[in-house]
């Protein structure tokens, strides 16, 4: 049996799911956590990512075993029912970023990583850290845009992503 | 530029445009029913209201599925109609609906409508057709409603109609300094009758308020808090989950497997075998039912179902499969190239003549096939239920899915319920629901149990109705004072039944330049396959484009000409050419325009420093006129630097400006994306690429600026989901022959050894 803390709960993991399984699947299938997304299952595109201990990483790529014991961050964590939006959600919004939207959980997952170590990213840093997520339709340009407008809304309020 | 939806699909477009006419000849909106006091206007095909009508029942939520629906606490209800797979018609489309209605947009709530051809006519994301064949209809819904809201305050109050102003949710009568919201007077309204179409005006474009401005996603918040949206979220309470595996070469069909063993596998509930149905090699938008036979394993979630179809042996039957080879194909499409052509498919004038006495260009161009690559992977959850069937379908042809479901259960498709998903991307690929037959064919063998079939992503890329790759010879002259004098164009396509062109593998006889010449000719040549394929983001005009845009500028370069010029002067007098089937109509003005509009953007003319270079390109498709330049840097090692990308478009008036930028931006990431690296090749009837290692999508890192502009015309408005994407790999090679003086004749880039 397997005991994960995912957004500050504790969530209990019965028997019948291999520990091996992928993070992903578990938190999609087994919790109903869905934000997290499939899209290639080899670490390749990153729709999958949440943050472990606030490292984003490929959920794909983690057996649910070798998360026991630390913090797992996913998309419904960032502003749980009833709670303001975060900096970078909200940015993502104004800037209109999202056409399928299927890829954005795993972006908004990676920029609010990105913006706790560097609150005042270069295009360069968002291109290095950013680089590891696919956007199938392309919305580059306005990701940028919104982690720059989510920098400086935590800038002036001095708040977290 | 007619070319680029399959047959089927002109037919039901053509068909909707008759009907389009026909309803609003008819003065199609009816008042369809009273409900929880508020009221409902429904906008349909005529018999269908009065049907759908009886059937509703009382309160705010009713199986009508109309455009508008007002409730008593204010709220504003609008239904969109057609799929949203990113191309922003979930917000667009009720938009149009809310400007003629007045109403407040902080205070509309968007609703996924059910889906009914006889509440809604044709339900469909494709063909960049959504705004343009919607755009009408959805102005009259909203302008019918706001009328009746007045009506029924003019009759609150006893006051002239006309002396009612509308904004923001509220009717206002001045004179006497009263208002009301619109919720207040819905229950007025609905008991009064629907006003005569023609006695219903609209807004003139001066007094929009919603159009034209930037209006974020309605389902932002929802994408943000990562809220279930797609097909993949779909969860029904004692679903199972399941994979379905194909043979590598495709079209084999099962022999036999080593199902006990599956069985036995941690979380496994069943396994079985399923017959090929119908014709699934080739693509079909028209509802028959078709699948590849494979194997079906059901789990008690996917990772189990994953892990045993990694354990799967199966002995495949491939005879009658396909044993395509790329390679092959390009050695007999050069073979084909040096022969008198098989068909012709259009000419005139006296191409031979002018070709003798102007100066000659000869060049061969080559496409390979790509694939959709939707980012969330082919899904659809199904309950066949006996004599009902439920679905939960991603598809951006729901109306053709029901109509195959219905096929495949031996129902009436009035025993279908499809509820409509947001798709992960479409780009054409969900326009065939092979997975959805596939679910429902599941489902129906494991017992009607519901369930939800999932592609792996190496499934999602050897699974595909691709783009299809294809050859052109291209030959041209340009007579003493370096203008355009013949062209040649010896088309090498792929054809399933020795006849035609496979589907979106096409070319109109009337594809630009022939539309402007008198001396042309248009012939065709056929390679046997039976790869699959469908239509991909701009059918047709995807492929062309890069071919045409680049032989052009080769012809300019020829001839020592500025390429603005000579496609400027190619263009001639203003003039509109004869309509595509979709009514699309290439006028020369319009393009002069966006060519012009686009050289003064990107500063054309202006000198580059050695190895960077500028290149445009022209391209009509989708109803859109669209001029495109790129500025790229290319380095010894044939890496390129694609710096920014300016996008000129005339679309007619803009509905949401952000969509429309974000469509027009992410065209030429996709656009570049695939021109650089990506293509799909086959040996022995096997796709040789299995996932994004193989096929690199670019990064963040690659995208370039992007500068869009709309011209601001009075053309009726048009769809622009696709037409910013073909101009954009010409320009990038143009761009590329300026910096370098290498010609790029071959998509992707990569095959010729550049690198982004």
């Amino acid at each position: 049996m397997l005991t994960l803390t995912i957004n500050g709960r504790t969530h209990t993991v019965s028997d019948d799911v291999d520990p091996q399984t992928p993070l992903l699947w578990v938190l999609r299938d087994t919790l109903g956590l869905v934000g997290t997304k499939y899209g290639c299952g080899v670490g390749q595109c990153s729709a999958c990512t949440v943050q472990l201990n606030g490292a984003p990483i490929q959920s794909c790529q983690v057996p649910a075993s070798s998360a026991v014991g630390q913090q797992i961050t996913t998309i419904e964590g960032l502003a749980p029912a009833g709670a303001a939006l975060t900096a970078v959600q909200q940015a993502w919004i104004e800037e209109d970023v999202a056409q399928c939207g299927y890829c954005q959980a795993g972006q908004i997952m990676r920029a609010t990583a990105l913006l706790a170590q560097t609150p005042q990213p270069t295009d360069a840093d968002i291109d290095t850290a950013m680089a590891a997520n696919l956007c199938r339709c392309g919305t580059y340009v306005r990701i940028r845009k919104a982690i720059h407008n989510a920098a400086s809304k935590m800038a002036k309020t001095g708040g977290a992503a | 530029m007619n070319a680029y939806l399959p047959e089927s699909l002109q037919k039901i477009y053509a068909q909707r445009r008759l009907e389009a006419t026909e309803l609003s000849r008819r003065g199609f909106i009816k008042l369809a029913g009273v409900a929880g006091g508020g009221f409902v206007l429904a906008l349909s095909l005529g018999p269908a209201v009065e049907k759908a009508s009886a059937q509703t029942p009382s309160g705010a939520s009713h199986s009508l599925n109309p455009y508008v629906q007002i409730r008593a606490d204010g709220k504003v209800v609008l239904f969109a109609k057609n799929p949203e797979v990113g191309q922003g018609v979930k917000t667009s489309l009720p938009l149009i609906v809310a400007e003629e209605l007045d109403a407040d947009w902080s205070q509309v709530e968007v609703q996924q409508s059910a889906i009914s051809m006889q509440l809604y006519g044709l339900q469909l994301a494709g063909g960049s057709l959504s705004i343009p064949m919607n755009f009408d209809v959805l102005r009259r819904a909203g302008a019918t409603a706001r009328a009746m809201l007045v009506a029924a305050a003019a009759k609150n109050w006893s006051v002239p109609a006309a002396e009612l102003t509308t904004s923001n949710g509220v009717v206002r009568h001045a004179q006497s300094n009263r208002s009301a919201a619109y919720g207040e007077l819905a229950a007025v309204a609905a008991t009064l009758p629907v006003p005569d179409a023609a006695s219903v005006t609209l807004k003139p474009k001066s007094a929009f308020k919603l159009l034209g401005k930037r209006i974020t996603g309605v389902d932002n918040a929802k994408i943000v808090r990562g809220e279930p949206l797609f097909g993949i979220d779909q969860r029904v309470p004692n679903m199972v989950f399941a994979t379905y595996t194909k043979a590598p070469a495709i079209g084999a069909r099962v022999v036999s497997a080593n199902l006990d063993e599956i069985k036995k596998m941690p979380g496994v509930k069943d396994a079985f075998a399923i017959g090929a149905q119908g014709n699934p090699m080739v693509f079909d938008l028209g509802g028959a039912p078709a699948a590849l036979s494979g194997i079906a394993i059901l789990a008690n979630s996917t990772w189990p179902a994953m892990q045993a179809k990694k354990a799967l042996k199966v002995q495949w039957d491939e005879s009658g499969a396909s044993n395509d080879s790329w390679s092959g194909a390009v050695a007999e499409a050069k073979a084909l190239a040096g022969k008198a052509p098989q068909q012709v498919l259009g000419e005139g004038g006296n191409v031979a003549a002018k070709f003798a006495a102007g100066k000659t260009v000869d060049a061969f161009y080559t496409y390979h096939y790509v694939a959709h690559s939707d980012l969330e992977p082919q899904n659809c959850t199904a309950w066949f239920k006996g004599d009902t069937v439920e679905i939960w379908a991603p598809t951006q042809t729901p109306q053709a899915a029901v109509s195959a479901v219905a096929k495949l259960a031996g129902i009436a498709e009035d025993k279908v319920t499809l509820h409509q998903l947001r798709g992960g991307g479409g780009f054409g690929r969900r326009l065939a629901n092979d997975s959805v037959c596939e679910a429902v064919l599941v489902s129906k063998q494991a017992g009607g149990i519901p369930v939800k079939v999932q592609w792996t992503r190496e499934d999602d890329m050897a699974f595909d109705f691709y783009r299809a790759g294809g050859f052109m010879a291209l030959k041209a002259s340009t007579d003493s004072a370096g203008k355009l004098s013949a062209y040649q164009n010896h088309f090498i396509t792929f054809s399933t039944d020795g006849k035609t062109p496979v589907v979106s593998g096409n070319i109109d006889k009337a594809e630009f330049p022939a539309n402007v010449l008198a001396d042309q000719r248009m012939v065709q040549s056929l390679i046997a396959s039976k790869v699959p394929t469908g239509p991909w983001r701009a059918p047709g005009s995807n492929v062309i484009a890069f071919c045409i845009q680049g032989f052009l500028n080769e012809c300019a370069v020829a001839a020592n000409r500025d390429y603005v010029d000579f496609l400027v002067e190619l263009m001639g007098d203003a003039r509109p050419l004869a309509p595509d089937p979709f009514g699309g109509v290439f006028h020369t003005g319009r393009a002069v325009s966006v060519i012009k509009a686009v050289a003064a953007r990107s500063g054309w003319g202006r000198t580059m420093p050695p190895g960077r270079g500028l290149g445009l390109a022209f391209h009509f498709s989708h109803q859109g006129h669209f001029a495109e330049v790129a500025e790229v840097s290319v380095d010894a090692s044939k890496k390129v630097d694609v710096h920014k990308v300016w996008v000129v478009a005339d679309i007619g008036p803009i509905v949401n400006l952000s969509s429309a930028e974000n469509q027009c931006q992410g065209s030429v990431v996709d656009a570049l994306s695939t021109a650089m690296g990506l293509k799909i090749t086959f040996e022995n009837g096997r796709v040789e690429q299995t996932n994004f290692h193989q096929y690199p999508i670019v990064r963040i890192d690659k995208a370039p600026e992007i500068d869009v502009h709309f011209l601001p015309t009075d053309y009726a408005p048009t769809g622009c989901g696709e037409p910013a994407f073909p101009p954009v790999a010409p320009a990038i090679a143009n761009a590329i022959f300026a910096a370098t003086g290498q010609r790029v004749r071959t998509l992707p880039f990569n095959a010729e050894g550049y690198s982004v």
